[in-house]
């Protein structure tokens, strides 16, 4: 079967371009890594408390449940456009078993993940990623920890620091690398965001929550697990003027966020460099990709908070049903963009924090690449990231660079470029390989066979033999 | 000014050099990327003799088998035992399995004909050498001296060694740097035109890898140089090494050596010092398109199964693909160019450009410094291709 | 309203829809992996499967994201 659109991704912008294609008629099919739709910013237990916004999105997720289908705990890890330009979205059932999602259209909403820098001691245990922390509390009503630090930069660390307050840990300090007006300067109150800023200053005033700019976790020590960290003082570059060791079972740490746009660009979708030097993918007025049938909505498209997500998602799903843009959600969208910018610009990663490393810090957490590798790959001729990737292995490992491939372009000296990951999640060789006999037999797969009798050598031909046996 | 200037960072551009400077010679390699970005970045790192087929390019792979040797040899002497040469030299051997016994014989009579080191493997034996293949193969046979080094390291090494260790000749590397034209004096070559300014030097070697064909062009001259796309899929780090050798089955002998212009794919299957499990190998005439092809992927993963089934449950967690130099008679091409003064080539090898580097190297310094090259190099002539081939 | 799994033979109550990763840190439990090659214990980083910090193997199948996995009764989970 061929649905009119899969949407990828579950959360505000995905649910939002799902919903309003569906309502419009279309047959949609949505596809979720998690077991429960919400992403990031709805991340909720099984058995959600009823506050306001999540209910809202509860609502339309079972709008959405009754009118499309929807595939969670499905791992996307291949997309791919045939001939006739209708899409293959390549799956990780539940079990690791392989399913093929077959659309006309294509809606990318896969969201972000936190970025984090590396500093000494930043894998060990009880060291978190602020997204990281949250979700540990959000989706499974657990608290990370007794004694939390909190630090990185931008508004995320707000709600991070709250939640974790409000669930009975005892937040030490949230420390803001950028900034230096405080809580009264807040980026969030010059651009109209009064209301939210001022939550999150009652509540941090509420939990006895020290709120410092120009202060960053810059080590984590510990034996097995964190038992302190160094918060520095930082310059406006974000060099270290001075250092006190706070002792805490956990810490959460974000700078920012990376948008995860590797299944657009396994489809070759153009990208631009948003504000804050992310790859993201480019968009039209309508969110349409540079490839035609290919719709992008929320993070992927630019950092911007959930209720920007949900707008383009919506305009996203207008579009692939065929309907015009409405002014009024343009406007807003627009309008939501520049926030979302502003936002980015208010809160800079300043090269400084590349003294905070020692030789011997990993950059690369999944192949253990010390900081020194990395120099010795520059002194051998690695001129750029992925040579450097080449010749000393960061972002090799699991995670393909999603943790370190920041840092390591900005080691590099260089901005991000878009993630080459044909296979965006691990998959099984054997789940893979059940894949040959149907793929052999599909016309206009981009393989194309050579012509009978060619491909099979004098010696061997097991390659020719196999497709043989399983073209029928 | 330098006496050589190599187009080309990759590992053949890199062996050029290398052996250039040892033999005193001044030299410059320009390159439009950073070391290894081309080719020699998504390779596996083969060191074959194997599997080719008697005649010059085997005297050539054996050459370099005993090149690169002495190479991780002379690095670990500098800098420590045990250091693998600094590229990871891992000489372990090659097994060719047969899935019949129709096979069995042919690679049986392959190896008489090849004149290397090697041990027949029978049925029953094929599991001393890698105790988790699969059963119901016909044999196999055992190659000790096929190796396996990491390309891009390889290629980094012989460069910085290039320029550390000879004080008769100097390495210069420039990279950043693209070659634009070439300098002439009449028909001779007497430098190169970059987008960083001119280059002068004695003579130039083109080791452009794929895109040889261009700066020859650039220079005035035919080399039927093309891509042939291969896929590589990497399985997620094994606690345990599951395979022992390179492994690969008697169909990548012929698809080598195919003129097929569609997919064509043997299982090659080998563990790396990373933990990794590198599966090819896919050939396919498709230009430059580094679009992924699933049913590439699918049937890479199918043969490695097939090959070593406690394969199923470990995941792949990457894949890349990359661009074999390839001429149309699949030997590659070696030496001074008689249409271009001045102007020497050392690209087109294919799949086999990591392992024939040195050799290939050795030789181009030996004709530069006016020496009789070990092997004849005559079948590699730039000039041997006629008309109707281009 | 909970159900069990075992860690290391430990019976240890979860909540249904936690994942294996919450459920190990509600048990006290915060590293269950050491690296290849520096052997530092790893346990949840970014909490949302995207680091592969946290493999885990449960009922003696090849490790998974403790993150993603959600626990179901009677898992039985092996910490190295």
């Amino acid at each position: 079967m061929t649905y009119d659109l899969v949407v990828i991704g579950g959360g505000p912008a995905g649910v939002a371009g799902a919903l309003t294609a569906a309502l419009a008629g279309l047959r949609v099919a949505l596809v979720d890594s998690g077991a429960r739709l919400g992403g990031q910013y709805f991340r909720h237990t099984a058995a959600p408390s009823a506050e306001s916004g999540l209910a809202r999105f509860l609502r339309l997720g079972r709008m959405l449940g009754e009118r499309a289908d929807l595939l969670l705990r499905h791992q996307a890890w291949h997309v791919s456009r045939d001939g006739e330009g209708d899409f293959t979205v390549h799956c990780n059932a539940p079990g690791g078993g392989p399913v093929a999602v077959r659309a006309r259209r294509l809606l990318i909403a896969t969201g972000a993940h936190d970025r984090p820098l590396p500093f000494p001691g930043w894998d060990l245990p009880g060291v978190f990623t602020a997204g990281g922390a949250q979700a540990l509390l959000k989706g499974n009503g657990v608290v990370p920890g007794r004694r939390v630090v909190v630090g990185g930069t931008g508004p995320f660390l707000l709600p991070v620091a709250t939640g974790l307050a409000g669930a009975g840990a005892r937040v030490l300090g949230v420390y803001e690398a950028g900034g230096g007006l405080g809580l009264a300067g807040h980026p969030l109150l010059a651009l109209g965001k009064a209301g939210e800023a001022a939550g999150y200053a009652a509540s941090l005033v509420r939990h006895r929550v020290p709120y410092r700019t120009r202060r960053a976790v810059v080590a984590a020590h510990g034996e097995r697990e964190v038992e302190a960290v160094t918060v520095a003082r930082l310059d406006q570059d974000w060099n270290v003027l001075a250092t006190r060791v706070v002792e805490c079972d956990t810490v959460a740490v974000g700078y920012g966020f990376v948008p995860q746009i590797e299944l657009g660009v396994q489809l070759g979708c153009g990208t631009r460099q948003d504000v804050d030097g992310s790859p993201v993918l480019s968009v039209d007025a309508a969110q349409r990709t540079t490839v035609p049938g290919v719709w992008a909505a929320g993070e992927p498209t630019g950092v911007g908070g959930w209720e920007q997500s949900e707008l383009e998602g919506r305009l996203a799903g207008r579009s692939i049903a065929g309907r015009p843009a409405a002014g009024v959600l343009t406007r807003r969208r627009d309008r939501g963009r520049a926030f979302g910018a502003a936002l980015q610009r208010a809160y800079p990663v300043k090269a400084g924090w590349q003294g905070w490393l020692r030789a011997d810090t990993l950059v690369c957490r999944c192949e253990e690449v010390p900081l020194a590798r990395v120099r010795e790959a520059r002194d051998l001729g690695a001129t750029d990231a992925r040579s450097i990737k080449l010749l000393a292995r960061p972002g090799m490992g699991w995670c393909q660079g999603r943790i370190c491939g920041y840092a390591v372009s900005c080691l590099a000296g260089e901005p991000e470029r878009p993630p080459r990951r044909p296979i965006a999640q691990p998959v099984a060789l054997g789940a893979l390989s059940d894949l040959a006999g149907a793929a052999n037999g599909t016309p206009g797969s981009s393989s194309g066979h050579g012509t009978p009798g060619a491909q099979n050598g004098t010696l061997g031909g097991t390659a020719g033999d196999t497709t043989d046996k399983t073209a029928h | 000014m330098s006496d050589v200037i190599v187009v080309g960072a990759g590992v053949v551009g890199a062996a050029c050099a290398y052996y250039a400077a040892r033999a005193g010679l001044d030299v410059t390699v320009v390159d439009r990327g950073p070391v290894a970005g081309g080719t020699t970045g998504s390779g596996e790192g083969n060191v074959l003799v194997s599997d080719k087929e008697p005649g010059p390019e085997l005297e050539l792979a054996v050459l370099s088998n005993r090149l690169w040797r002495s190479l991780a040899e002379r690095h670990d002497r500098r800098a420590g035992a045990g250091r693998h040469g600094g590229f990871e030299f891992e000489p372990k051997g090659g097994l060719v399995v047969a899935e019949t016994g129709e096979i069995q014989r042919a690679l049986v009579e392959l190896a008489g004909k090849q004149g290397l080191e090697h041990s027949l493997v029978s049925e029953s034996e094929l599991r001393d050498y890698e105790p988790n293949l699969a059963e119901g193969l016909a044999g196999g046979v055992h190659y000790p001296q096929d190796a396996q080094v990491q390309p891009m390291l390889a290629a980094a090494r012989l460069l910085r060694d290039g320029a550390d260790s000879f004080g008769r000749g100097t390495l210069h590397l420039r990279l950043g740097v693209s070659v634009t034209g070439f300098l002439r004096s009449g028909e001779r070559v007497t430098g190169v035109r970059t987008s960083h300014g001119d280059v002068l030097g004695g003579a130039v070697i083109n080791a452009a890898g794929t895109w040889g064909g261009e700066v020859a062009a650039l220079a005035g001259v035919t080399l039927p140089v093309l891509p042939r796309r291969g896929f590589i899929l990497v399985t997620e780090p094994l606690p345990e090494p599951l395979i022992k050798h390179k492994v690969y089955t008697a169909a990548y002998v012929t698809n080598v050596a195919s003129d097929s212009a569609g997919l064509e794919t043997s299982a090659v299957v080998e563990g790396t010092p990373a933990g990794t499990v590198l599966i090819g190998a896919s050939r396919e005439r498709v230009g430059f398109d580094r679009t992924t092809s699933v049913p590439v992927l699918a049937r890479l993963a199918e043969q490695a199964v097939a090959l070593f089934p406690a394969l199923r449950d470990v995941r792949a967690i990457r894949s890349y693909c990359g661009f074999r130099p390839y001429c149309p008679d699949h030997l590659p091409v070696i030496g001074a160019d008689p249409r271009r003064p001045g102007l020497y080539h050392a690209c087109g090898h294919e799949g086999a450009g990591i392992g024939l580097a040195p050799a290939t190297g050795h030789l181009l310094a030996q004709v530069l410094t006016d020496q009789a090259p070990d092997l004849d190099l005559q079948p590699f002539r730039p000039d041997r291709f006629s008309e109707e081939s281009l | 309203m909970t159900f069990h799994i075992t860690i290391d033979g430990r019976r240890v109550a979860v909540v249904p829809g936690q994942t294996i990763g919450a459920a190990l840190h509600a048990a006290g439990v915060r590293s269950w992996r050491t690296t290849r090659f520096g052997g530092r214990p790893r346990g949840l980083f970014c909490g949302i499967g995207v680091c592969f910090d946290c493999l885990i193997s449960v009922n003696g199948r090849a490790p998974e994201r403790a993150c993603m996995l959600e626990a179901a009764p009677g898992d039985e989970v092996t910490t190295s």
